[in-house]
């Protein structure tokens, strides 16, 4: 199930080999596996985001190993030059087998 | 409550603040070495050092563990640095997070928010690309914790 994501880039105007910071946000709980539920005290079982990774173009630019340490909806930001016209795909993956891309195009 | 009974209490009470101590000091141990182990199977055990290369941004006092905003930066050129991996010395699991950039990053700067369980440090550990680790920390004093 693709989860909803959130791509900006700043600032919003930039120019050809510009570092721009990407930030980014992801709509996931996060459960460590050690918090019980308060009605049923039955522990709810962890699943968070284990990968994250950054493609610009066909070049896989960063990746990220997160564990259950990260907050709720966990929000990320990095920096990248960018010096090409190309999609900047971005790729989360949790421990669930689910899997969520969102793809923001830089224009240059 | 008669005499005897409250004697009763108050001795078991007494024994227990006692014994309360010891158990604290042992659990703050176990911790230490879960921070140490989950550090060498990052670095393979070799002592990160402490350089004023690594920056690490985090808030002094931080209200609710639950969401704690970090900004981890390495001063030197992205093409020497090859990962920052961040550590809460105090938490139920230590590792947080690696971050690996490449140099279409143009700077080794990663900012996020996570959790952490009581005040505890935060360990910013940078692994070059010659094999050395560089490191920062910083404490944190947590008023919630937010691990559950």
């Amino acid at each position: 199930m693709p989860r909803r994501a959130m791509v900006k880039i700043k600032p919003r105007r930039y120019k050809k080999g510009d570092i721009v910071t990407v930030a980014t946000v992801i709509m996931h709980p996060m459960e460590t596996g050690m918090r019980k539920d308060k009605k049923t005290g039955k522990v709810i079982p962890a699943h968070y985001i284990t990968d994250v990774e950054v493609y610009y173009g066909d070049e896989r630019v960063t990746y990220m190993k997160t564990t259950s340490g990260l907050s709720a909806n966990p929000f990320i930001a990095f920096k990248l030059k960018v010096d090409k016209a190309a999609p900047l795909k971005i790729i989360w993956k949790d421990n669930k087998g689910d899997v969520t891309e969102k793809v923001v195009k830089i224009r240059v | 409550m008669n005499r005897r009974s409250f004697l009763k209490t108050t001795a078991v009470a007494a024994s227990l603040a006692a014994v309360a101590p010891i158990v604290n000091v042992k659990s703050a141990k176990a911790d230490e070495n879960k921070f140490k182990e989950a550090l060498n199977k990052i670095t393979g055990g070799k002592t990160p050092k402490t350089s004023s290369d690594v920056k690490l941004v985090a808030p002094n006092i931080a209200e609710n563990g639950a969401v704690v905003p970090i900004k981890a930066s390495v001063n030197l050129p992205v093409e020497q640095v090859k990962a920052i991996h961040v550590f809460a010395k105090d938490n139920p699991n230590p590792y947080v997070f690696s971050f690996y950039p490449t140099t279409q990053n143009g700077e080794a700067f990663i900012s996020t928010r996570i959790k952490l369980a009581k005040t505890t440090e935060v360990y910013a550990v940078a692994e070059l690309n010659d094999g050395t680790f560089l490191q920062a920390f910083k404490k944190v004093k947590v008023t919630i914790g937010g691990c559950g």
